[in-house]
C-alpha cells in the first residue's frame, strides 16, 4: 500500500505492507533510527514520536494509519540548535545508555507543550509511559525541570553537583 | 595539571549524539544484502523433540534457510568460563530444557517474513516432567537436564562451622533464623540484544556487531567456535542500550548469525523481541536460603550462618556457577564476625541465570542485612547500633570469608547517613504517624562490594577468558595517542553501556596532559582498534582500565615533557602541562601548545637525538587486589495496611567508592542501581508455573518501575581511597543495587512489625504485604 | 513484534465501514488500536482484515445532549479524562479514563474501544456500568441499544455481534442528587496500570440525604466488569453513612466469581473490592 505523511517537515511517500508498524517504517525505510524499539506490548515508550503533535507509541500504530499525519521524531526536534529538552537532558545527566532517551525526550516535549510548569509529581506521571532502566528517573526529572524553566525564559534550578577535587 | 578536571561534574561527551537520535546501536546497522534471523523457541519447560518439519517455512517467499541442531552440532556447545554442569547447545539437540530454548533458526529477507517463517516450522514435542522449584530440584526427584547426574552441580562453602556451633552453645546466645527468598529477576535492559554478522569467506574473516559488554571476549569466542584466529575476528559493540550483566555472555545467537552468514554468504542480523528477551537472555538472582544470627542481648554478633540454594537454570553459561562465589566473597559484609556460609548450585528447567547487576553480592548482602535487622528487632536494639557494634574498625581487614578488604571507615559512613536522613527525627515522625494510624517504616542496610577485578594472578583461579580462547587475565589497558594536530585519542578495551567512559576517561587524560576534555576523544568497543580489554562488568572499568589509561597518559606526559623541554630549552623536570600546552615552571610565558609539541613529535628530525617519533603509549594494569566499596542506605516507606500498598517516600544513600572522577556520573550510577534494587524489593519477579512456563514474559506482567513509582533520591558520599590502584578509585556501578533491596524490605517490615509481621518475601507486592498482615489478624 | 499479514481498509464513512464489516468474515474493527495492535504483534490474534474506523468524520466528539452525554467511537481516553462535561456529569468515567494506560496510550486509545475490547481489568467499563450508560451498536441493518451492564459478556468478549460497531457511548447526565466516583488499586500499586480491583460507584441522594438509588461497577476481580447488584440494593434507603457503606461493601462480590491471578488471591481481591467499594462510595457520597 502507498502511504504518504510528513516526517520532520518533509513529505515522505512509500510503499508498505499493511502490517508495517510506523516505527519500522521510520527506522527501516526512512533510516530514522533514533526512534527505538524496546518491547512489543506498548509499555516501554522507546518508540515515542509526535503524531500531529501528540506523544504516540510508534510501535502501536500501523504506518498506514499515519497516512496524511504530521510526524516528528527525535531527529526533527533540534532546529539548528538543541531543543531545550535535549539541552536539559545533556545538562542534568538525564541519560546513560541513551536507548530510552529519544522516546523519553519526545514525551517530555509533549508534556511541556501541554503544561509549561509541571510539578515533580506531574513530570513523573507525565512520563509514566516511558521506561528507563539506567537513571532511576531522578536526573530525567531534573532534566525536564531544567527544560521547563528555560522554556519559560527562567533560569534553570541549580545543579546538584559540587566539584569533588 | 588542568585545574579541576578530576572531580568535576563535566557534562557527557556521549550525549550530543544520543539526545539527537544519532547514536548507533546494533539494530540501527544495515549492510547491503542483509538478511534477518528469527528463532523457533520451545514452548515447553522440558520436552523431547520428536521431529522438526521446516518445509512449510521454506516454502514462504523470502525465507532463505531454516537451521536446526543437525546443522550446527559440529560447532560445539556454547562456551562457558566456569564449565561446571551441562553446557548449552547452540540449538536444542533432541531435547529442550527450558521455555524459550532455541530450537531452529529461520533466515529471511526481512524480519516480518522471518517471523512468519518461525510460525511455519512444525516441531513435534513430547512433553516431559519439568522441575522449577529450587528445593524440589535439589531433591533430585526429577532431573532437570539429563546431561547432569544431579541437579546440584556444585556447592560453595566457606567459614567455620565449628565456630558457629560454639556460638550456638554459648551461654546467653540468642538465635534468630529466617528462611527467605531472593527471587529470580529478568535484567531488562531497554535495548534488547541484537547481533549482526558479516562473514567474508574471501577475507577469511568475520565482523560481528553485537550489543555486548564484552566485545573482546566475544571475539575470542567467535574465533574459537569457528576456528579463526583472533586477528580475523572483529567484534564491534557500538552504542549498547544498557547491559546490567545480561550482555556479559557469549550468546548462542551471536554464534548462530555468524554461522548463517558463513553459510549464506550474506550479512545476517537478529534482534531480540522483548518476549524473547525474557527467556533467551540470562536471568539473575534466584536464591532460597535460611539465614541465622547468633548473638547476645547487647547486640554482639557471635556468628552468622547461611544455608542456601541458588538457581542456575537449565544450562551453565559464562559465569553461571560462579555467581554465588561472588556473593560468598562479601558474605560477612562490614562485620568482624565468624560465619559459615554454604550454597548449592541447582539446575532447573528455566532460563540460565548469570551476572545481573551486583551478581551474587546483592543476594549475599540481602540475607545478611535482613537477618541482622531481625536480630536487632528480637533483642529490642536500634538496628543502627547493632551494626555499629560489629563493624570492622581497622584496615586492611581480613574477613571470615577469607578476603582482605582494602580500606574503609564504616562507622563514619553510617553516622553521616544517619545525619543526612535525620534518623532521630525520622523515628519521632514515625512514632507520631503511628498514633494517627499510619504505618511509616524506616529501613537501614550497610553493604560492602568486592569489585575492580582483578589481579592477574586470579587467572590461576579461573578469572580469565581462557575458555573463550582469550587467555588474558582480568587486566585493563589503555592506549593514549596525541594526534599530529595536538588532540588526543584514547582507545580502551572496555564495553560500556551508558557508564560514561568517554567522558570519564577524557577527564583522566585531560588531567594528565592538559589537553582540554573537548579535545580528547575516547574510542571503545571495536576489537580491531582498541587494545586488549576484557569488558565492562563488575564495577571494574575505572579501577582497572582507567588506571591503565592514567598510566599510559603518564608515559605520554613524560615523553612530551622531554619534547617540550627540548623546544623550550629547559629541563624536562621543569615542564608543567596546563591549558592545552606545556610551560616551564615559574615561566608561564615560556609555552608551547600541544599542537606544536605534536607537530615536532611527528617530524622526528626535530626531536631530541635518539627519540622515537610519534606521541603515544599503551599501558596494561593489573591491580594488587580487588577493591571494596561500601556504604549505607536508609529508606522510608508508608504501608497502607488496608490494601498492602507500599509507597517509598524517601531514600537516602551514603556510598563510598573512593575517589571520584565525575560526581555527576557517579551519582547517576547510584540512582540507576538504587532503582534496580528497589524494584527487586517492590516489583519484579520472574514467575514460572510448575511446567516451567514463564508467567511474566512481557513488560505487562514484569513491572519494571516507572518514574511515578520512585521518589527523588538523596545521595551523599564519604571518600575512602584505595591504595590498590593509582587513582584511588573503587567502582560504583553495582553499589546502589547491592545496598538497596534489603533496605526497602527492612523499612516495610519496620512499618508492619507492630502487626506481628517478621518477614515478607520479595517482591513486596500489595497482595503479599496484605496477606502477611492479614495472616497475623492485622 | 511483527503482525501476520492482513487486509487493511480505512473507510471514509460509517456506512462503508459497516458494509465492509458485513461482507468480510473475520474482520476486526480498529479505532485507536492500542489494545488490538499489541495482540496482533504478539500474534495472539490475527484478523484477516482490519477495518480502521479512524478516518470516519463525526465520531471524535463528546456532545452534551438533553439527557445524556454522547461519547463518539473515536473519542480518546485523554479527551474523556479532560472533558469538563464528563467530569461534571460522570466523574467516575472521567477518573477511570485518566487512569487508563499511560499518556501515549490515552492519546490514541479510545473510550469506546476500551469498552469493545472488554478487558477483565479495564477501568472505564466499570464506570460505564455504574453510570448506567448505554452502548449504541450499529450494523448495516440498523442500530440497537445495549445497556452497559449487559455489554460485558466474558473476558475479551462484548455483546457486539460480528457485524456491529460500537459507534457511541451514551452516559446519562447527572441530576441534582447523583454523583459518582471510581477508585482502584493498580497492578503497580496506587492508580497505575490495570486494576487489581476497581470500583465505580454511582449514587443518587435525596433531599433528606438518604440514598435513593445506587449502582456499583466492579472490574479486575472477576471474568468481566460486573454490576454489584446486592451491594447497591443494600444502600438504597440508607443514610449513606459509614455503617451502610460497610454493609454494601461486604456484599460487593456477591454473585461474582472472583478469579485468582498474578496480582492477588481470591481472598485478597475480594477484600480489595470491598475496600475500594468503601472508598468509591465515600468519595461519591461526599460529592
Amino acid at each position: 500500500m502507498q502511504v504518504s505523511m510528513t516526517v520532520n517537515g518533509r513529505t515522505r511517500t512509500a510503499d508498505v505492507e499493511a502490517r508495517t508498524l510506523l516505527v519500522h517504517y521510520l527506522r527501516e525505510q526512512l533510516n530514522l533510527t533514533g526512534t527505538h524499539v524496546g518491547c512489543e506490548t506498548s509499555y516501554c515508550g522507546a518508540c515515542t514520536v509526535l503524531v500531529d503533535g501528540k506523544a504516540t507509541k510508534s510501535c502501536t500504530v500501523l504506518a498506514v494509519q499515519a497516512e496524511g499525519a504530521d510526524v516528528t521524531t527525535v531527529e526533527g526536534l533540534a532546529n539548528g540548535e538543541l531543543h531545550p529538552v535535549q539541552e536539559g537532558f545533556w545538562e542534568r545527566h538525564g541519560l546513560q545508555c541513551g536507548f530510552c532517551t529519544p522516546g523519553m525526550i519526545m514525551s517530555a516535549v509533549a508534556l511541556l507543550n501541554e503544561n509549561d510548569n509541571p510539578s515533580e509529581d506531574e513530570i513523573r506521571h507525565g512520563i509514566e509511559g516511558n521506561l528507563c532502566r539506567c537513571t532511576g528517573y531522578h536526573n530525567i526529572v531534573r532534566s525536564i525541570e531544567y527544560a521547563a524553566a528555560t522554556m519559560r525564559g527562567e533560569d534553570p534550578p541549580a545543579s546538584q553537583w559540587k566539584d569533588e577535587s | 595539571m588542568t585545574a579541576g578536571v578530576i572531580g568535576k561534574a563535566i557534562r557527557r561527551k556521549e550525549d550530543p549524539a544520543l539526545i539527537q537520535g544519532k547514536g548507533l546501536y546494533t539494530d540501527d546497522m544495515k549492510m547491503a544484502g542483509m538478511l534477518h534471523a528469527a528463532f523457533v523457541r520451545s514452548p515447553f519447560g522440558k520436552a523431547r523433540i520428536v521431529g522438526i518439519d521446516a518445509s512449510a517455512a521454506m516454502a514462504i517467499e523470502g525465507v532463505h534457510a531454516v537451521y536446526t541442531a543437525d546443522d550446527v552440532r559440529d560447532l560445539g556447545p556454547l562456551l562457558a568460563q566456569v564449565a561446571i554442569g551441562a553446557l548449552r547447545p547452540l540449538l536444542a539437540d533432541g531435547v529442550v530444557n527450558h521455555v524459550g530454548e532455541a530450537v531452529a533458526m529461520v533466515v529471511a529477507s526481512d524480519r516480518y517474513i522471518a517471523q512468519d517463517g518461525t510460525k511455519a516450522v512444525d516441531v513435534d514435542y513430547e512433553p516431559l516432567e519439568a522441575v522449577v522449584d529450587l528445593e524440589d530440584a535439589a531433591s533430585d526427584r526429577v532431573i532437570a537436564n539429563d546431561s547432569n547426574e544431579s541437579n546440584v552441580i556444585h556447592v560453595w562453602e566457606v567459614g567455620d562451622a565449628d565456630a558457629v556451633a560454639a556460638a550456638r552453645a554459648s551461654e546467653g546466645a540468642i538465635e534468630v533464623s529466617v528462611k527467605m527468598i531472593n527471587q529470580r529477576l529478568i535484567p531488562t535492559a531497554i535495548e534488547p540484544r541484537s547481533a549482526l554478522a558479516d562473514y567474508n569467506a574471501g577475507y577469511g574473516s568475520v565482523t560481528l556487531y553485537s550489543s555486548s559488554q564484552i566485545p573482546h571476549a566475544v571475539a575470542g569466542a567467535i574465533g574459537k567456535t569457528f576456528g579463526l584466529t583472533s586477528n580475523n575476528v572483529r567484534v564491534i559493540a557500538p552504542e549498547v542500550g544498557g547491559g546490567f550483566g545480561a550482555k556479559l555472555n557469549y550468546y548462542a545467537e551471536e554464534a548462530l548469525v555468524t554461522f548463517a552468514s558463513r553459510e549464506l554468504g550474506s550479512p545476517v542480523k537478529w534482534t531480540e523481541t522483548r518476549r524473547e528477551a525474557s527467556v533467551a537472555t540470562i536471568h539473575g538472582r534466584g536464591w532460597v536460603g535460611t539465614a541465622t544470627i547468633i548473638g547476645t542481648s547487647d547486640g554482639k554478633i557471635l556468628a552468622y550462618e547461611l544455608d542456601a540454594l541458588s538457581d542456575m537454570g537449565a544450562y551453565t553459561q559464562n559465569f553461571t556457577v560462579a555467581i554465588p562465589l561472588l556473593g560468598q566473597y562479601v558474605a560477612p559484609g562490614q562485620y568482624d564476625i565468624p560465619i559459615h556460609w554454604k550454597i548449592g548450585c541447582v539446575v532447573t528447567n528455566a532460563p540460565t541465570t548469570d551476572a545481573y547487576r551486583g551478581a551474587g553480592r546483592p543476594e549475599a548482602i540481602f540475607y545478611l542485612e535482613r537477618i541482622i535487622d531481625a536480630f536487632a528487632r528480637q533483642i529490642g536494639m536500634d538496628p543502627a547500633d547493632v551494626r555499629k557494634k560489629n563493624f570492622f574498625e581497622e584496615f586492611p581487614a581480613a574477613t571470615a570469608a577469607g578476603m582482605l578488604m582494602d580500606s574503609g571507615d564504616y562507622r563514619a559512613n553510617l553516622d553521616k547517613l544517619l545525619e543526612l536522613a535525620d534518623y532521630q527525627g525520622l523515628r519521632q515522625k514515625q512514632e507520631e504517624a503511628r498514633k494517627e494510624g499510619r504505618n511509616i517504616g524506616i529501613g537501614l542496610s550497610t553493604y560492602v562490594e568486592v569489585c575492580g577485578f582483578g589481579p592477574s594472578a586470579l587467572a590461576e583461579g579461573g578469572f580469565s577468558w581462557a575458555a573463550y580462547g582469550l587467555p588474558a587475565a582480568f587486566n585493563g589497558s589503555g592506549l593514549v595517542r596525541v594526534n599530529p594536530d595536538g588532540t588526543a585519542t584514547v582507545m580502551i578495551g572496555t564495553g560500556p553501556s551508558g557508564q560514561g567512559h568517554e567522558t570519564t576517561w577524557a577527564q583522566i587524560v585531560s588531567d594528565a596532559l592538559g589537553i582540554s576534555v573537548d579535545n580528547v576523544q575516547v574510542r571503545h568497543g571495536d576489537t580491531r582498534d582498541s587494545p586488549m580489554g576484557i569488558g565492562t562488568f563488575g564495577s571494574r572499568s575505572l579501577a582497572v582500565d582507567g588506571s591503565a589509561t592514567a598510566q599510559a597518559a603518564e608515559k605520554v606526559r613524560t615523553k612530551a615533557a622531554r619534547v617540550a623541554a627540548h623546544m623550550l630549552e629547559a629541563s624536562p623536570d621543569d615542564i608543567e602541562f596546563a591549558d592545552g600546552g606545556a610551560h616551564v615552571a615559574g615561566s608561564p610565558d615560556k609555552t608551547v601548545t600541544w599542537a606544536e609539541i605534536a607537530e615536532v613529535s611527528y617530524q622526528p628530525h626535530r626531536l631530541p637525538e635518539g627519540m622515537e617519533g610519534g606521541m603515544e603509549a599503551n599501558a596494561v594494569f593489573s591491580p594488587a587486589n580487588a577493591t571494596w566499596p561500601f556504604g549505607s542506605h536508609l529508606a522510608v516507606v508508608e504501608v497502607d495496611d488496608t490494601t498492602g500498598d507500599v509507597v517509598l517516600m524517601d531514600y537516602f544513600a551514603m556510598d563510598d567508592c573512593g575517589n571520584v572522577i565525575n560526581p555527576m556520573i557517579v551519582d547517576g550510577q547510584v540512582h540507576g542501581g538504587l532503582a534496580q534494587g528497589i524494584s527487586q524489593a517492590l516489583f519484579e519477579h520472574a514467575i514460572f508455573d510448575e511446567d516451567g512456563n514463564l508467567l511474566t514474559g512481557s513488560l505487562l506482567d514484569y513491572p519494571i518501575p516507572t518514574a511515578g513509582d520512585l521518589p527523588s533520591f538523596q545521595l551523599d558520599r564519604t571518600t575512602t581511597p584505595t591504595d590498590v590502584n593509582p587513582m584511588g578509585v573503587k567502582g560504583i556501578g553495582e553499589a546502589g543495587t547491592i545496598g538497596s533491596a534489603q533496605t526497602v524490605v527492612n523499612a516495610v517490615i519496620d512499618a508492619v512489625a507492630h502487626m506481628g509481621v517478621t518477614h515478607i518475601d520479595m517482591p513486596l507486592r500489595p497482595k503479599r504485604v496484605w496477606q502477611a498482615i492479614h495472616r497475623n489478624g492485622g | 513484534m511483527f503482525p501476520r499479514q492482513f487486509e487493511y481498509v480505512a473507510p471514509a464513512s460509517l456506512d462503508e465501514a459497516l458494509s465492509a464489516l458485513a461482507s468480510t468474515p473475520g474482520a476486526k474493527v480498529m479505532s485507536g488500536g492500542q489494545s488490538l495492535i499489541p495482540m496482533m504483534k504478539l500474534r495472539l490474534f490475527s484478523p484477516g482484515t482490519v477495518i480502521d474506523i479512524g478516518r470516519i468524520d463525526g465520531l471524535a466528539d463528546i456532545v452534551e445532549k438533553d439527557d445524556h452525554i454522547s461519547i463518539g467511537a473515536l473519542v480518546r481516553h485523554n479527551q474523556t479524562a479532560s472533558d469538563p462535561t464528563v467530569a461534571a456529569h460522570a466523574k467516575a468515567l472521567s477518573q477511570a479514563a485518566g487512569w487508563t494506560g499511560d499518556h501515549q496510550v490515552r492519546n490514541r486509545g479510545t473510550t469506546c474501544g476500551a469498552m469493545a475490547h472488554a478487558d477483565v481489568a479495564a477501568d472505564q467499563p466499570a464506570a460505564a456500568i455504574a453510570l448506567g450508560a448505554t452502548m449504541m451498536a450499529r450494523s448495516s441493518s440498523g442500530q440497537r441499544e445495549i445497556a452497559a451492564s449487559d455489554f460485558f459478556v466474558d473476558a475479551l468478549t462484548s455483546a457486539l455481534s460480528e457485524d456491529e460497531i460500537l459507534v457511541e457511548l451514551r452516559v446519562p447526565k447527572a441530576s441534582n442528587g447523583s454523583r459518582s466516583a471510581y477508585d482502584k488499586l493498580g497492578r503497580r500499586g496506587g492508580h497505575t496500570d490495570y486494576a487489581v480491583a476497581g470500583i465505580a460507584a454511582w449514587v443518587n441522594v435525596g433531599d433528606d440525604g438518604s440514598v435513593t438509588d445506587a449502582r456499583i461497577g466492579v472490574t479486575g476481580v472477576g471474568t468481566r466488569p460486573t454490576l454489584a447488584e446486592a451491594a447497591a440494593a443494600s444502600l438504597i434507603g440508607t443514610d449513606g453513612g459509614e455503617e451502610s457503606i460497610r454493609a454494601a461493601a461486604g456484599l460487593v462480590t456477591d454473585g461474582i466469581t472472583v478469579i485468582e491471578d498474578l496480582y492477588g488471591s481470591v481472598e485478597y481481591k475480594t477484600h480489595l473490592a470491598q475496600v475500594f467499594t468503601e472508598r468509591a462510595l465515600q468519595q461519591a457520597l461526599a460529592g
